[in-house]
């Protein structure tokens, strides 16, 4: 069986759109507000919200966006196979005072959103810190943890895997749900 | 996900290029970390390290205890000065004892060549080289030559000439192992006496001219003269005539680095003797990177233990 489409490449582009908008509403300007994408994979949904963002408010609002890595901050260090290989944070401001929007791709559990918290608390105290995700995995989370902005809600089972790829590494912007027979396959 | 091929950092000789790698990639990351407002992450909270120094030290300690630290890990200290070694208690027996407080990790110090391995094969934990002997000093190593990727992109060709006291020098096979492994082409200078006869065995080419090696060059190590290996002044034993004539000889000044005909980056894994095998003048100077060898000693260690770490089991 093939996995199914939960989101194309058209519908992807809407989804970003209003998303944008939406931090807009909340947040004017950007003034006091900084993006912050999530490594590895909510990287690119930050990078295209950014190009978004400058996009409605026009050139004149420098929008900064920041890369955090949580990978020393998990919470499931020596229970897995093999360490996990870490990924660059790349953050050249500091987010003392700051409105922070915590960006990633999947919200499952909870624990990523969990360990990111954690790891950003290490660049100063934030105003406050909302979260803003392209597809909410409903009723699976073990911490509790929500999102602000959903780009979309899904209900899948524990076997399934949510994949969303991404033009810049996979030539194509989708969304997929797979079922656990294809993940042998 | 990547991990490394070995339990234990025994020595640079156990490990392969892809390890080398992945300690460099991993160190990138922490050295990121210590340059935060706050320097710690939660890695190794779970886990308990005992740093057992049977020899003296103060730049090793302090690196692995800042890196354990770092990474949250629980850390105890123990010199061997006024402790049960004095009443005749075995290596072995020493160590399981600390173990059996439940310690996850153990860093050691050893005069005897070999007491690592020794250990990796007699007790149930994981060890790291901190130094044995006149073996080898696999952390030094590694942090050199991430200090030379940092300072010349890549260690691939480049022509790196150790000087001074091989002899004795565990940082002398580690760095000869490690820069191998990473493409470097690797020079031993220095007294006939403190080369060892069949180093070049090793694929090493030996010099015994200093200005001759340093023109070679694109870094020059220079070791420190072991004083303590040679029974004092370095008289008694007779490796050399004299520290003064040592310092004329292979000792490094601002006048021989002034007329070389290129740049060349100096390095030195401390204590200096100043005046003795490098001057004020060179050890302070921009071609030196003898200070962020020690910054990136911590972050060196932090990849180093992390990595070991992961392989610990839970129960």
């Amino acid at each position: 069986m093939r996995p199914s489409t939960l989101i194309d490449s058209r519908q992807l582009e809407l989804i970003i759109e209003r998303l944008s908008h939406q931090l807009v509403e909340n947040h004017d300007d950007f003034k006091d507000s900084v993006l912050l994408g999530i490594q590895p994979r909510g990287i690119y949904l930050t990078n295209r919200i950014q190009a978004n963002l400058e996009k409605i408010l026009g050139p004149k609002c420098k929008i900064q966006s920041g890369k955090l890595d949580i990978t020393f901050y998990r919470d499931d260090f020596r229970r897995r196979e093999s360490p996990l290989e870490a990924n660059t944070t790349n953050l050249d401001f500091i987010i003392e005072d700051k409105r922070v929007i915590l960006i990633d791709d999947v919200l499952y559990t909870g624990r990523t959103i969990r360990a990111a918290m954690d790891a950003m608390l290490a660049y100063g105290r934030p105003k406050d810190v909302e979260l803003l995700i392209l597809i909410d995995r409903r009723f699976s989370r073990q911490l509790p943890i929500e999102s602000n902005y959903v780009g979309m809600a899904v209900d899948s089972l524990a076997s399934q895997r949510v994949k969303v790829q991404w033009a810049e590494s996979e030539k194509e912007d989708k969304v997929l749900l797979y079922s656990t027979e294809e993940k042998n396959v | 996900m990547s991990e490394l091929s070995v339990k234990h950092l025994l020595g640079i000789k156990g490990l392969i290029k892809s390890d080398i790698d992945l300690i460099f990639s991993t160190a990138d990351q922490f050295k990121e970390v210590i340059n935060r407002p706050i320097k710690k992450v939660p890695s190794l909270r779970d886990i308990t390290i005992a740093n057992l120094f049977f020899e003296n030290s103060t730049r090793t300690k302090l690196s692995f205890e800042l890196a354990e630290k770092r990474l949250s890990a629980d850390v105890i200290n123990f010199s061997s000065s006024g402790s049960s070694v004095k009443k005749g208690e075995t290596l072995i027996d020493t160590v399981n004892n600390i173990l059996s407080m439940k310690v996850d990790m153990v860093v050691m110090r050893h005069p005897n060549p070999g007491a690592a391995a020794f250990l990796a094969q007699h007790v149930n934990t994981t060890i790291v080289n901190a130094g044995d002997g006149t073996h080898e000093h696999p952390t030094q190593a590694l942090l050199d030559a991430y200090t030379i990727r940092e300072r010349l992109g890549d260690c691939k060709g480049k022509k790196i000439v150790i000087v001074g006291d091989i002899k004795h020098s565990r940082v002398a096979l580690s760095n000869i192992f490690c820069l191998q492994l990473l493409g470097a082409e690797v020079m031993v200078c220095g007294p006939t006496t403190l080369i060892p006869k069949h180093i070049h065995e090793l694929g090493v080419k030996v010099s015994h001219n200093l200005k001759e090696a340093l023109e070679w060059c694109d870094v020059a190590n220079m070791l420190r003269i072991q004083l303590e290996r040679q029974g004092g002044d370095g008289q008694s034993i007779g490796y050399f005539p004299s520290i003064r004539e040592y310092a004329m000889q292979f000792g490094l000044n601002k006048e021989i680095l002034d007329g070389l005909s290129k740049k060349i980056v100096v390095m030195h894994p401390g204590p200096i003797n100043r005046g003795v095998e490098i001057n004020s003048d060179v050890a302070d100077s921009d071609q030196s990177i003898i200070l962020q060898q020690v910054e990136n000693g911590v972050a060196i260690r932090m990849a180093v233990l992390y990595l070991l770490a992961s392989g610990i089991s839970r129960s």
